[in-house]
């Protein structure tokens, strides 16, 4: 689903933040990445949504090579990864329906397909009955949550998450991590950066290490040769 | 396949109500926008309309175009009242009026105030003149190649037209159109330039918005789409409001405008701009608005990657 083989990125300003990664993502698998900051845990996750493309190296994701994709389809490409930030990048001037509706909008769904999806993905993660109200007024859960509905409201098949989170208490943590997991058991490959390794820990999930821009971990995913497909 | 279309109708209508609304959430800053907009859509209307007015006001005269055939001092009055007859009978004449040298003189004499100077005089020195009036049909060659002919004849000394000052006329109207075309261009370059430079700060000020659309899957399309009809409202309601003006300065003129027409012998009114030409002038104003958030959203939007 989502492959990376001796990836590169640098950045403008000269720095390197990925050298050689392998990563190979199952259909239907669920990642946490971790490591300190500045690791690459970010790089990572703007590689596969296509928000950079690698500098070496091939990222192939839902089968396209995201370095040879034209920019023309790349919103199409990006309609099939939902992303998930941190500071979760709502529209606070507009209510709860529309930010979670914007990439049904987008991608020129019919208004009884968007009203009812949206609802749906409100259900799914515990918010309907809150769709006219503004971000702001929500709690920082709750708008976490919002922008997980928007980011799987168009039912993508690969979710990545960055430091989701990251300004939740353990409890609140714990209820999104549930969440993520009942996402992953309908099929949804889903990438998760974190830095809370109790959680990951808890979860049993497979986890990927990251340290100075290498796959720390995981034997033979940092080598450059021969390939060898990253353990579970 | 009926509900993809009635969805990107609707879309489009989305995107026509909400960049209305955005219109509306800041209406000082679109007010000022508006002012200078349809202050430059104004200038170059007004100006048409000033053009216009004075064409139809000086179609009147045109008709009086006429000419003067002055016959030589020895030609007798039974040989002019001949030579009128047959000025008359030409098709490319509508009208021939002999003016004897005594009925000029007398009317020299009443107007002029010389009378007693004239008294003096023992012969009358003015001659004979037969007033021409060309055929309504005549083009101002016809008018010309008539004036060659009557000045051929050898009784004639000499004919003038009276029509020079039309003539002059109609060439400063000519140079006020040609004002016009340009005033109208350099306007209209100054309206996208507004537009552009509008659009432009409404583009940095929704940057986290276009971020998000464009994190989601939004196409360029999708994202230019409500700025392009941002662009569109400007030019429409710059374009109603320049007409307003334009109809209100003419209001202000009508009344001195009617007095100098009526001063000249005329039935002119001041006419305000048509129906048809508020729709073009609607439609320029939309197309401009249009071309400047066009030009602002193909520079800037693609700068702006989540």
């Amino acid at each position: 689903m989502i492959n990376f083989e001796q990836v590169a990125k640098r950045y403008p300003n000269g720095r390197e933040a990925l050298s050689g990664v392998n990563l190979r993502v199952a259909p239907g698998e669920m990642v946490f990445l971790t490591g300190r900051s500045g690791a690459g845990k970010s790089t990572v996750l703007k590689l596969i949504a296509l928000l950079e493309r690698p500098t070496r190296g091939q990222v192939t994701v839902n089968g396209e090579n995201t370095g040879q994709l034209p920019a023309r389809r790349i919103p199409a490409f990006r309609r099939r990864v939902g992303v998930v930030f941190q500071d979760h990048r709502l529209l606070t001037d507009r209510p709860v329906f529309d930010n979670v509706a914007l990439p049904l909008i987008v991608a020129d769904s019919s208004l009884k397909e968007i009203d009812r999806r949206v609802r749906a993905a409100l259900d799914q993660v515990g918010l309907l009955g809150k769709e006219r109200l503004l971000p702001l007024e929500l709690s920082v859960g709750e708008q976490q949550r919002v922008g997980i509905a928007r980011a799987i409201v168009g039912r993508p098949p690969v979710l990545i998450a960055d430091e989701p989170t990251g300004n939740l208490d353990p409890q609140l943590a714990t209820e999104m991590l549930n969440l993520f997991r009942r996402l992953n058991e309908v099929g949804v490959t889903i990438v998760v950066a974190t830095h809370d390794l109790h959680l990951v820990r808890e979860s049993g999930l497979r986890e990927v290490q990251l340290d100075g821009g290498q796959i720390s971990n995981e034997p033979g995913a940092a080598a450059p040769l021969p390939h060898i497909e990253a353990r579970r | 396949m009926s509900g993809r279309i009635s969805s990107w109708g609707a879309r489009h209508l989305q995107a026509l109500v909400s960049s209305a609304g955005h219109l509306v959430r800041s209406p000082l800053a679109t007010i000022l926008t508006l002012i200078v907009m349809a202050l430059a859509l104004a200038l170059p209307l007004g100006l048409l309309t000033l053009v216009q007015n004075t064409r139809t006001a000086t179609g009147d005269f045109s008709g009086a175009i006429g000419m003067s055939a002055f016959l030589k001092q020895d030609v007798t009055e039974a040989k002019a009242r001949q030579l009128t007859s047959a000025v008359r009978g030409r098709s490319d004449v509508s009208a021939a009026q002999l003016i004897t040298a005594d009925q000029a003189l007398a009317e020299f004499r009443k107007d002029s105030g010389f009378g007693v100077a004239l008294d003096a005089l023992q012969d009358n020195p003015l001659p004979h003149v037969i007033a021409v009036t060309p055929a309504s049909a005549a083009t101002p060659a016809g008018v010309e190649s008539l004036q060659r002919y009557l000045s051929a004849w050898p009784e004639v000394e000499n004919v003038q037209l009276d029509s020079d000052w039309v003539t002059r006329f109609n060439a400063i109207l000519g140079v006020l159109r040609r004002v016009l075309v340009v005033a109208a261009t350099l306007l209209g370059i100054g309206v996208v330039a507004i537009v552009g430079n509008t659009i432009r700060l409404e583009i940095l000020n929704r940057r986290a918005e276009i971020e998000v659309t464009k994190l989601v899957g939004g196409t360029n399309a999708f994202v230019r789409r409500p700025f392009l009809y941002t662009g569109m409202w400007y030019g429409l309601m710059a374009g109603l409001t320049a007409w307003l003006i334009v109809a209100g300065a003419l209001r202000a003129l009508a009344g001195p405008a009617a007095s100098l027409a009526s001063a000249y012998g005329s039935r002119f009114v001041l006419a305000i701009p048509s129906l048809g030409e508020l729709g073009l002038l609607l439609l320029v104003g939309i197309s401009l608005g249009w071309f400047g958030s066009w030009i602002a959203t193909a520079v800037h939007l693609h700068r702006i990657e989540p």
